[in-house]
This record gives C-alpha cells, structure tokens and sequence, in this order.
C-alpha cells in the first residue's frame, strides 16, 4: 500500500472495511536507523543543490574567471572511489558473514578516505600558492565552498566510520555490524556521488 | 499490510517494542538534565523558548516605547531601535515558535500520541536539545560585543547587514549568522526524529490516517523545516564567508560611508531568494503545528469529531506542498524580474484555498457540538478569529497588485503578527492548558486563565486591527520616528501611544500566565486521569502523568481514529483510540458489539 | 454567552473601525487608481467572508453550548458541503486575482513614450539624473565615483556629458506626462516610494531597477524610503514637486549638467576614491549621527 493510498482511507469507518492495522508503525520495511539515513541524505541533498543553484546564479555574472583544476583532484576522485569501493566489500563481507573481509574493507575505506582529505587539503595548498584566494574571485570562493563543505560531511561519516571499526575490533560478529556497515557504506557512495557532481561541474565551467 | 476483521484482533501480537529497547537513566544528572527521553527534552526545549521569547517580549515593549512616544524616550537610539526589531523578529519566529512547536510540543506529543516509547533516536535527540540551547546561548552573546547584536532587520538582507552604517556589522551578525547556522543543525537532529517516529514507531493500529491532526501539523511541519532550513543555512554560510574572508556572492561592487569596497559582482537578491524559500515555508513551520493542534482542542472541548479529517489532512499535504512555490510574493517589488509576479501571485492565491476550508472546516466543528468553554476552547476560537483575520489581510499582500503600496508598511506588521504572532501565540497557549493536567497531574486555576485568555485576546486584536490602517495611509515600518510627513495626521501618533499603552498591559497580563502556571503546579487541583475525556492515546497512559517508557508494559493497541466523539449508541460521548471493540459500553451495556 | 457578544463584537466592530478610521490611504496624485480598486474588491470579499465565519461561529457558540447530557452530532464529514465551499472559496479568489493580474501587466509594461529619468540612492540620501538634450543617460560605474563625481558618470560616454544632476534638492516632475523611474543604489538596497503614487521599488546596488506613473495632479510630496537601509534609513527622505510643464522645463533649466559640473570642478575625474578592505577599518554610524 503506498504513502497516498493511506491518505485516501476513512478511519471512522471502524470495524466495516478496515479491521485493525496490524502492519503497526512501519510505513517502510527498512530498519528505522536506514529511515533516518535515507531522511538526512535528503536533507543533504537538498543543502548541497541549494549551493549548486546558487553556483549557477554567481557564474553568468562577467566577473567570473573560472580556476584550473590541479591535477591532484584527479588522484583524490581516484581516492575517494578506492575507498567507497572499499566499504562496498565490507558490505558484502558482512551480508556473507565473513568478519575478516568486513575488517579488511573499513580499514581500507579508512586510509583511503583520510588520504582524500590530506589530498583535498594538498589541493587548497596548491591553489593558495598560485594565488587563487576565495575573496579575489566567485568561482574560487565556491570551490573552497564546496569542497570545505564536502570534507565536513566526510569527516561526519568519519565518525560513525570509527565507531563501526571499533565494534569490529571489539569482535562483534558479522551480524551484529550489518547495519552500521550497510549504513557507512551507503553514506559513502553519496558523497561520492556528491563529489562527482560537485567536481564534474567545477571540470564543465 | 494486511488487515484482519474485528473478530481476529486476538489474533494480533501485542506491540513488541519491549521495555529493554529503552534508554534507561541511571543518575539525577542523565534523568533531568542530560536525558534522552523526549517528555523531559520537550520541557527543556520549551523552558528555554519561552525564556529567550521573553527577552523578546522586552525589546518589544521598548520598541513600542519609541514609537508611541518618540520624544519622550532620548535614551533609545536610532541603532538601538534597530537592533530591537531585529533581535525581537528574529527570536519571536525561530527560537521561540519554531523550537516551541517542534522541539516542546513535538518532543512531548509525538511519542505519546502515536503509542511510541520514546522518540526512534533519542540521543540524536539529546543532542538536538543541546545544541538548539548553545544555539540561544550564542544569540544572547551578541548583545555582549562591541556594536551590540545586529541591526539589520530580522531578513538580515544583504548589502547593509555586513556593511557599516548598519548597527552590528561588526560582531553581532556574525554571532547571528553562527547562531542560525547552529540552530539548523540542532533542529535537523529533532526533525529526523519527529519525522521517523511518525513513520517507523506507530504502534499497532495507529495508521496514518488515525492519527490525531496535532501529530499529522507537526510531522509536515518538520518536513517543511528539514528542507527548507538548508535554504537558510547556505544563505548564512555564504554571508559568513563574505563578511569574514571577503567574498563576493552577495556584495556587489559598492561604497559604503563614502569609501569604496573591494566587493564586486555578487547579487543581493540571491540571499533574498534563499532566504525566503526559507522564509515562506518557515511561515507554515509555525502555522501548520497550530493548525493541527487546534483542531484537537477544538474537537475534544466541542465533544464532536473534527469536520472533515480526510480534508484536513490533504490541506495540510497540499499547504506544505504549496508553500514551497509561493516565496517570492516576499520579493514583489525587491526588483527581480517582475514577470515572476503572475505565478508568484497565482501560487499565493491558490494556497487560500486549503488554507480557507481549515477554518471552515473548524467552525464545522463546532457546529452541532456540545461546546465547553474551557480555558483551551477560548483560545482556540481566539485562534480561529484572529487567523481569519491575519489570513485575510495576507490575501491583500498576495495578490501582486496590490502589494505594491502595501509592502513595507505597518499593514505587513500587523498582518504578521497577527497570523503568525497572535494566532499562534493563541494556540501555544491553548494547548498548555489543555496539556497542563497531562504534564503536571494537575489543574491549572480557571478564573486566572479566563482572565488571562480575555486580556490577551481583546488587547492583541486590539493592538494590531488599527495598525493595519497606518499601513494604508502609508506609515512604513522599520522607522525610528515619522518626523514631519505631510501625509500623516496627528492623529497617528495618538494612535500609535493608545497602541503602546495596550501592548503593555497584554505584555504585563502574561504574569497572569506565568503565576498560575507556577502556583498551580503544587496548588492547583489533582486533574485525575484523563479531565477532557479525550480520545487519544496520550491520556490513556497507565501512569499518570505518563512515566518513563510513556506506556506500561505493553504497547496500547489502537482500533480507532481518535475522534469518536458523541458516537450513537456509545454510552459515554467519547471512546478512547484504545479501547477494544468488546469492551465498549454501549446503551444497552457492556460489552455488546456495535461501535 | 460573553463569547458570544465578543465575537459579534469583534465583527461589528471591525466593520465600524473599518468604515470610521480616520487614518485612510492618501488622496492618489497618479494613474494607478486600479490599485485601489483591487483593493476595494478584496475588501469586498474579504469582508463578506469574515463577517460570514464570525457570525457563523457565534451562532454555533449560542446554539450549541454545553448542556450536560447533550450529544454532538456524529458526522464525520460532508463532502457535498466541503465541495460546495471549495467552490465558493474558489471563485472568490478568482474575483480577487483577474484583476490583480491585469493591473499587474500594466504596472509592469511601460508605455512608449514614458520620459525616463533616474533616482539613486545612497546612505541616507535621495540624488537624481535626467537625460540631458540628448534624451539619453550616460552610463555608470560605482568604480568612478569620487568628490568631484558623485554620480559615477563615466567621463568618456559622450551620451553623459549633458545629464542633468540633482543632488541635495527637490525633485520636480510634469504634470500628465508618463515617467519610467530607473533606480539605482550605491550603497545598500532603499526604495524609493510616495505613498500618493501608489507604486514603489526597491534600489538594488549592482543592477538597475524601474517602475512607471504617470502624475495626475500637482503638488508637494514626502519621498520616503522604504528598505530597511542602516540606522538614518527613517531620515532618507525627500520631496517631489509635481508641476506644469513650463514650470518643470524652467526648474531643469537652472539644474548643472554634468559637463559643467566637472569642469566647475577642475579635473577629469573618476579616479575612484581609494579602495579599502571590505572587512577593514569602517566607521560605525552611531546614533546620533544619524538623529
């Protein structure tokens, strides 16, 4: 039954067509914390097209000079793959119960993903070294912007990566982080697909 | 989903949220000050509300001071003036309403409502607490550093409000800014919450559409607010950055005090796009929570069921919906592109519409009732005149035309205040003496609030009916002091003390409030479980008022929607969400099948 | 029954508020009169509505107040009825908006012909320009503003050289002749409105906005800003004098053009005043500088 076909019952009618609800709370079949997720990266969805627009809305102003793309974004995209690729083998280590696999993925997932940031810091280095300040042009602004915002969300998804491995080092089984990997592992493959979006349209403009 | 007939309901397991699920505080500390249960974040969330709103309330008796008698108190400043507004707007709507509505009424009536434990996450919610009071606490700071809180109007428009000749360019807004910017983050933490709750912790039976309309105002409310508040984060973010690094997204090249900045090529106008795509919906974060929660109050004190749930509740869908597509009837003559004015205005319009048949469908209500003239009643149907008058006035300003001479004048103030100030002011107050005998186990003392209610009530009317007038004439807002205008009378500023001296005494009656609250919370009469005689499944709890877990050792099983009111041949004029179909004493007596 | 009195009350004496206020819109010195008129229809509709939903709910508060024992009606709803109000509400609104939407496409479509002449606002002060001979403005940039060329006239467009600047003065406008008013700000956003003319826009730094009147009858008129625009923003007034023809051309004739003003002031301007950091030392207006 779908989200409207609820709208449409009429609940006074007690007993004559509709019976008690015995499905109870869960509109979805998913595990409340994977409701909460999918909640938030909505949220985020919405946060980060926010700044897209109003990237697009600065851009076709004339004092737009678009900045180069140190070749180093390439390596942390290539990063950042490596490390969402990573927690996806952890993943499916832990729907097949094999603990080491699941332990071998978030460490990966880990070292590539700080190699990202230590990349993307790298990348800000670079770029204030030639002279690209935020305050002397729009379209380096947006990208400290962008990619400031993108590591905080990171380093959020950091957090609940480093409480997962924890779990995993105390000797949880498999089962006991599913979830917590499931749920970094979905995290991940957002703000991947944020990232590529974000650079692909720094690349395009 | 399956459903099964009445005759199987045996068949159904009990609800399986078992106690263990709980968190469990084990100190004084983790139960009354770091406490994950929802019922205890909700009064946190509302103590703290009503204290900044009451710094709020000050700086509007000071304001009102200055406008009444302009020449009689030199000690206000034009700066100070400004910064009064500023700071009185902003706290009024954000950290008072929408942390009252969402994060005190939501914290305590979701759970309950729908038959939840707790809230699905509630350290998430904690945090949320916490982080809305470092929120405040922030927003109090900036009255602290040099230059004072800022100036620049509760819109905080873009270039004046970073620049100087506007008071708190300095420090105040970007304190501001932080606070707003914290605020967001806190409230995300509780509207995963309140929406997942709603979704994922009914308990068994409570369809969505069983759901008493306060829980369905809440849960459009806060997804209104999760999308609408990054609107307001990403405008904050990118101000910050041009006030403190010197960025250009807003700051186009100008000269300011006769010195030109380095500023160059932003756009002013994209702030006021993505502050009022917030703006707008943060209109209906306030109103559809009123909105749900006086249909409640309205339903029990008349003894009917509400008129027309269904269409209450696709109102409320088709309002949220709406409110997203209607933000620029804000920005009418701000000088975008003024073709927009025909959808803009178009879209405003047509949100009257859902908007309309919920009034109607509240005196409907009352129609045919069997209606007691409580304390919360009063204020409902003060709520349903002063909303019709305040949306009213709102289809003046939506219709684009219309608009133009109206904009920025006093009729804008007293429209607001009066649809987004004092309707849902009446409702907050309703609904804490409906719910006072919940929280407390106690009743609140009748003749102070009837006192409290007609004071509040004729006095708010009374202040803002004539503002609406200066509008017409042209008074503008946001003005220290008319001076000389040729086109206003005297007799405007006779207006304007009358006004001042009537918003003293609302402002003052709220001690009324405040005393009997406190003194009959150990004095007042034992409320005995459920007073009202209501429906729904927060006054159904074993415990009363409802303890830790909220319910006892099994969930309440839910076989109704929670309007059965005056329901022919039920002996009493109410049967309760919870109670089973064989158990229901009819005319004929126990037990006999039937409603 | 005190609910009951105060709601007819609340109705009765809003009506009577409404038809008494002495404190009413300004007799209108523009064409925008159909502005009013949407108003007068809203008004009309509205006001139908409101007396409606208030005598209805007192007569429901009469009617149907508590008697021990008394049932409500059971009726959980009434889709013929809600149909019917829909349609009502409907109609209403449509009443309201047609003629709101034509009036919109006038006010928004400026007649050939209209004389244009420009505001700019500033930090707390009202300046104006009009085309000189040429019937063309010269173009702007913040960048050359400076003491001798406050308007930021860019000294190499030729079409500028006869612009006809007003600053710290009157401004004076024919009687019947259509105007399209170009606003520009400086500074912060303000908006340039005479309560009389019943149109408004707001000045916004970085790009130029417009609106359009014609004026219907003469005489003097506040200038009054109307975006929130700093701590003088209630003291960023100014007045417009509408007048016949003749005595408008005579008025322009005395006012300095921008040629003569630059060579009055000896240079060939717009070098720019010197740049200071946006975050840098700025002077913060106190208050009673601003008084």
């Amino acid at each position: 039954m779908g989200f409207l076909a609820h709208l449409t019952e009429k609940p006074w009618l007690e007993g004559e067509s509709q019976g008690v609800d015995t499905d109870g709370g869960g509109i979805f079949s998913l595990p409340t914390p994977q409701i909460g997720l999918r909640v938030f990266l909505i949220v985020a969805t919405v946060l980060f097209t926010l700044f897209i627009v109003a990237y697009t809305d600065r851009m076709v102003v004339a004092d737009w000079r678009p900045m180069p793309e140190p070749w180093l974004l390439w390596v942390n995209t290539a990063l950042l793959i490596a490390s969402s690729v990573a927690l996806h083998g952890a993943w499916v280590g832990a729907d097949r119960g094999r603990i080491d696999d699941v332990r071998a993925g978030l460490y990966a997932a880990g070292v590539f993903a700080f190699a990202f940031l230590a990349g993307q810091i790298l990348a800000w280095q670079q770029l204030v070294a030639m002279g690209y300040f935020a305050a002397s042009n729009p379209a380096n602004a947006f990208f400290y912007l962008f990619t400031a915002l993108h590591a905080l969300h990171l380093l959020g998804g950091l957090v609940a990566w480093g409480r997962t491995t924890a779990k995993v080092r105390r000797g949880l089984a498999p089962g006991q982080v599913h979830l917590s990997v499931e749920l970094c592992a979905i995290y991940w493959h957002f703000l991947l697909v944020v990232w590529l979006v974000l650079f692909g349209l720094l690349l395009l403009t | 989903m399956a459903y099964v007939a009445p005759g199987e309901t045996s068949l159904v397991p009990p609800a399986e949220v078992a106690e263990v699920d709980l968190y469990h505080a084990k100190s004084w500390i983790t139960k009354y000050v770091f406490s994950q249960d929802a019922k205890v974040i909700a009064i946190q969330y509302a103590f703290t509300a009503i204290a900044i709103g009451l710094v709020a309330l000050v700086l509007s008796w000071l304001m009102r001071l200055q406008l009444g008698f302009p020449d009689t108190f030199s000690i206000i400043e034009p700066s100070q003036y400004y910064q009064f507004i500023t700071m009185h707007g902003m706290i009024m709507v954000i950290y008072l309403l929408t942390a009252l509505f969402l994060g005190g009424f939501g914290n305590y009536l979701i759970p309950l409502m729908v038959g939840a434990r707790d809230m699905v996450f509630p350290f998430v919610n904690m945090v949320s607490y916490w982080v809305y009071l470092l929120a405040v606490l922030v927003l109090i700071a900036s009255f602290f550093v040099p230059g004072g809180p800022t100036g620049a109007g509760w819109t905080l428009y873009p270039p004046q409000s970073i620049t100087a000749g506007t008071p708190g360019s300095e420090g105040g807004i970007v304190l501001m800014l932080v606070s707003l910017a914290l605020f967001i983050v806190g409230f995300t933490m509780g509207g995963l919450n309140y929406v997942v709750t709603v979704l994922q912790a009914r308990t068994r039976g409570m369809s969505l559409m069983r759901m008493p309309l306060t829980v369905w105002g809440i849960f459009i409310a806060t997804i209104l607010a999760l999308l609408a508040f990054p609107a307001l984060f990403v405008g904050a973010v990118m101000m910050t950055l041009d006030k403190l690094l010197g960025t250009s997204f807003f700051m186009p090249a100008m000269i300011s005090l006769g010195e030109q900045l380095e500023y160059d090529g932003g756009n002013p106008l994209l702030f006021q796009h993505l502050f009022w795509f917030f703006g707008h919906p943060e209109v209906y974060i306030v109103a559809l929570p009123a909105f749900g929660i006086v249909s409640d109050l309205i339903s029990v004190h008349a003894r009917r069921n509400i008129f027309g749930y269904r269409m209450m509740v696709w109102a409320l869908v088709a309002i949220g919906a709406l409110s997203f597509i209607v933000w620029a009837h804000h920005m009418y003559v701000s000088g975008m592109n003024p073709w927009f004015g025909f959808f803009f205005a178009t879209t405003t319009l047509i949100i009257a519409i859902p908007t309309a048949l919920k009034v109607y469908n509240w005196t409907l209500t009352l129609w045919k009732g069997n209606i007691q003239l409580t304390v919360p009643m009063l204020f409902a149907i003060g709520f349903i005149v002063t909303f019709l008058n305040g949306g009213i006035t709102g289809l003046f300003l939506g219709n684009v035309v219309v608009d133009v001479p109206l904009s920025d004048t006093m009729f804008v103030v007293a429209h607001f205040h009066m649809v987004m100030g004092v309707a849902p002011l009446m409702v907050i107050f309703g609904a804490i003496y409906h719910w006072y005998p919940l929280i407390t186990g106690r009743m609140y003392d009748e003749a102070l609030g009837q006192i409290h209610f007609w004071v509040t009530f004729v006095g708010a009317y009374t202040i803002f009916l004539p503002i609406h007038y200066l509008g017409f004439l042209g008074v503008p807002r946001r003005y220290f002091e008319m001076g000389d205008t040729s086109f206003i009378p005297e007799s405007a500023a006779t207006l304007n003390a009358f006004v001042t001296v009537v918003a003293l005494i609302v402002g003052f009656a709220q001690l009324v409030f405040f005393y009997n609250m406190a003194r009959s919370y150990t004095k007042g009469k034992i409320a005995g479980r459920n007073p009202w005689k209501a429906n729904s499944l927060e006054w159904q709890t074993e415990e009363f008022p409802p303890g830790h877990g909220n319910f006892g050792a099994t969930l309440p099983l839910v076989y109704r929607w929670p309007y059965s009111y005056g329901v022919p041949g039920v002996a009493e004029d109410y049967l309760p969400q919870n109670v089973p179909p064989d158990e229901v004493v009819t005319d004929e007596g126990p037990g006999a099948s039937g409603a | 029954m005190v609910v009951v009195y105060a709601l007819i009350l609340v109705a009765v004496g809003t009506v009577a508020f409404h038809i008494f206020s002495p404190w009413w819109s300004t007799e209108i010195a523009s064409n925008w009169g159909y502005i009013d008129t949407t108003i007068d229809i809203t008004f009309w509709v509205t006001g139908v509505v409101f007396i409606a939903v208030m005598l209805f709910m007192a007569y429901c508060v009469w009617r149907y107040r508590y008697k021990a024992g008394r049932r409500a009606a059971y009726e959980p709803e009434n889709t013929k009825m809600e149909l019917w109000l829909t349609g009502l509400t409907t109609v209403g609104v449509i009443v309201m908006l047609t003629p709101g939407l034509f009036v919109w496409n006038d006010f928004v479509t400026v007649p050939e012909g209209a004389a244009e002449f420009e505001v700019m606002g500033q930090q707390w002060q009202w300046s104006y320009r009009f085309p000189g001979k040429d019937g063309v403005l010269g173009t702007t940039d913040v960048r050359k503003i400076s003491d001798e060329n406050p308007f930021g006239l860019n000294p190499d467009d030729p079409n500028g050289k006869d612009d006809v600047l007003v600053e710290g003065d009157e401004l004076h406008l024919p009687l019947d002749q259509p105007v399209k008013v170009l606003l520009r700000s400086i500074d912060v956003l303000h908006d340039f409105y005479v309560p009389e003319f019943r149109a408004k826009m707001d000045l916004v730094p970085g790009q130029v906005t417009y609106f359009w009147f014609t004026p219907i009858r003469t005489g003097t008129f506040d200038i009054l800003c109307f975006e929130l625009c700093g701590v003088g923003h209630h003291t960023m007034r100014g007045k417009v004098v509408i007048e016949e023809e003749s005595a408008y051309k005579a008025w322009l004739e005395k006012q300095p053009t921008f040629a003569k003003s630059m060579a009055k002031a000896g240079t060939g301007g717009g070098d720019g005043l010197k740049l200071v950091s946006s975050g840098g030392e700025a002077v913060t207006a106190g208050g009673e500088s601003a008084r």
